[in-house]
């Protein structure tokens, strides 16, 4: 397939914007993506024809917002293949389902003593909760290393998993490293012990098809603001099994079933997770995101970013100096680097001034940092809407940073 | 001098350049200039912590006014604290508490010391009025 990129980067306005005098670059995809008109537009469409607060109501309006909200639901099981769409709950993002998980399951599956086994590559959203929660329960938390590539050390964890581990939670694409990780081998691995696996998605659904029920995960959770879709909506896969054992994990309208003076019984799935008035917009626009995305298909998405991933990795290898951090040949399309010795400050203050919009410092991943033993690393993420012209301009900052912070040196 | 006639030769000196890359390169040439704390007061006592850089800054006062030495791990985020080194060291009290540090805007520089920039810089200007108050109100107290 010939991609039709010169139509794509119409559909998206926000690129067609001059930045200090140059056009934008915008490369700062992982961690939020532009949004393309169809999604804008359906926003639009239902503030102005069709908002109104759903379920219960009887009246025209409400029961097309339900509708379209219900739709929406399906839409996102067969985006990811899910079972049924029980399965499906609508959070405000990636966060947001990873909290309800710690805090719901925590409860209900784990106890003092028991393990919890993470990696040290996980963003802070699928770290701190589960440390936290740790320190509060007395459950252990263990931390899966990794290898001068940047991928994990499947041995060791392998290894941790013993009678008492009661999860493995590990991300499916690491936001600083681009890493893939093997999360089908490990899933099957941890399903011969009876260890459920969750799997952070929030920077794996928009780079490559993802079907829950093939990778065979127990929860899956990702973002609506980083498949193109609007920020504050997000959503939690989970089997059945799990999700119906559970407690809920907020509580208030929408969520209970019958209400008493001395107690309550709660709905059924997903309306058990989904306490509230939602998000119907956000679940519009994710709705507009994935019909955009089913039509470029993801199998031409992935095709083409692998192209921009490896004209990246060569253009900018040519420049002497700079240093990459993930170098897994299993990699989603982002670079992080540093150039010699120069702090990411110094050289993300300069690419800003070239016009292009990448991301510098730790990335919300402080232990990976203190891992690799940097203060943060410049980061550079592709979308499908990017082009190899943009990946020279960076090259061509670069040349101009190590100019500015190396050659003038004292 | 007076914190204005410091600053307006700061400005002076900027706007002899148009061009950003200009400036920000004697910028640079004002970071990669000199050790301005002596390497055993950067711990972490004396660190102001950004997401993105990090500041080291000490305070001395002596005879009624205050001395600061500082360093920073990134070097734009020093070019910037050797000038506000150059303005508010050796100044009284009073005179680092009224600054009001306009220069910045002017000669371009305002991001850098916006909070949400998150590089220490704008907890290092708090920080160093802060010094200022407590030098004062101790000295006010001995009175």
């Amino acid at each position: 397939m010939n991609f039709p990129i010169d139509q794509i980067r119409q559909e998206f306005p926000i690129l067609d914007q001059q930045i200090y005098n140059q056009p934008l670059v915008y490369f700062d995809n992982a961690a939020s993506t532009q949004k393309p008109m169809q999604v804008i537009e359906a926003i639009k469409k239902y503030y102005e024809h069709d908002n109104c607060n759903i379920h219960r109501g009887i009246h025209y309006l409400s029961v097309k917002a339900t509708e379209g909200y219900e739709e929406t639901r399906q839409i996102v099981r067969d985006f990811i293949n899910a079972a049924n769409s029980r399965e499906i709950i609508f959070t405000k993002g990636t966060t947001e389902s990873l909290n309800l998980i710690a805090s719901s399951y925590g409860k209900r599956f784990l106890n003092s003593g028991d393990e919890i086994i993470t990696t040290i590559m996980e963003h802070h959203s699928n770290f701190v909760p589960w440390q936290q929660f740790c320190l509060e329960h007395g459950t252990i938390f263990r931390v899966v290393t990794l290898n001068d590539k940047g991928e994990l050390n499947l041995e060791e964890l392998k290894k941790m998993i013993s009678e008492k581990t009661k999860l493995i939670t590990l991300t499916h694409v690491s936001n600083v490293l681009g890493t893939i990780n093997p999360v089908k081998e490990i899933i099957s691995y941890a399903h011969r012990y009876d260890i459920p696996v969750l799997i952070d998605g929030a920077q794996g659904v928009s780079h490559m098809p993802v079907d829950v029920q093939d990778m065979d995960c127990d929860f899956y959770c990702f973002s609506g603001h980083k498949m193109y879709a609007p920020m504050g909506i997000g959503v939690l896969y989970g089997k059945e099994k799990f999700l119906e054992e559970m407690p809920p994990y907020q509580l208030g309208g929408e969520m209970i079933k019958d209400v008493y003076l001395d107690h309550t019984t709660f709905n059924e799935l997903p309306f058990k997770y989904e306490a509230g008035t939602p998000n119907v917009e956000g679940v519009m626009g994710l709705r507009a995101a994935i019909q955009y995305l089913n039509k470029l298909e993801m199998r031409n998405i992935v095709e083409y970013e692998k192209g921009l991933l490896e004209y990246a990795v060569n253009k900018l290898n040519g420049i002497e100096g700079i240093r990459f951090f993930g170098t897994s040949k299993n990699k989603a399309s982002l670079v992080s680097f540093l150039i010699g010795d120069i702090h990411p400050y110094d050289a993300g203050t300069i690419i800003d001034k070239m016009g292009i919009a990448v991301r510098t410092g730790h990335h919300c991943a402080m232990p990976l940092m203190d891992y690799l033993k940097v203060p943060g690393t410049v980061r550079a993420s592709f979308a499908f809407y990017n082009t190899v012209e943009e990946i020279d301009r960076l090259a061509e900052a670069i040349i101009l940073i190590k100019k500015i912070f190396q050659t003038r040196k004292t | 001098m007076t914190i204005k006639e410091v600053e307006t030769q700061i400005t002076d000196e900027f706007s002899a350049f148009d061009d950003w890359l200009d400036k920000y390169t004697l910028i640079v040439e004002m970071g990669k200039s000199l050790p301005m704390i002596d390497p055993g007061f950067k711990t972490d006592q004396y660190m102001i912590s950004g997401c993105q850089s990090k500041v080291w800054l000490k305070a001395e006062y002596k005879n009624g006014q205050i001395f600061f030495t500082a360093d920073s791990d990134a070097i734009i985020t020093k070019g910037i604290v050797n000038l506000l080194i150059r303005i508010l060291s050796g100044r009284s009290p009073d005179e680092i508490i009224q600054a009001d540090l306009g220069f910045i805007d002017r000669i371009g520089l305002r991001e850098h010391l916006s909070p949400t920039r998150s590089n220490g810089l704008s907890s290092m200007i708090k920080q160093m009025k802060l010094y200022a108050l407590v030098f004062k109100t101790k000295e006010e107290g001995l009175k």
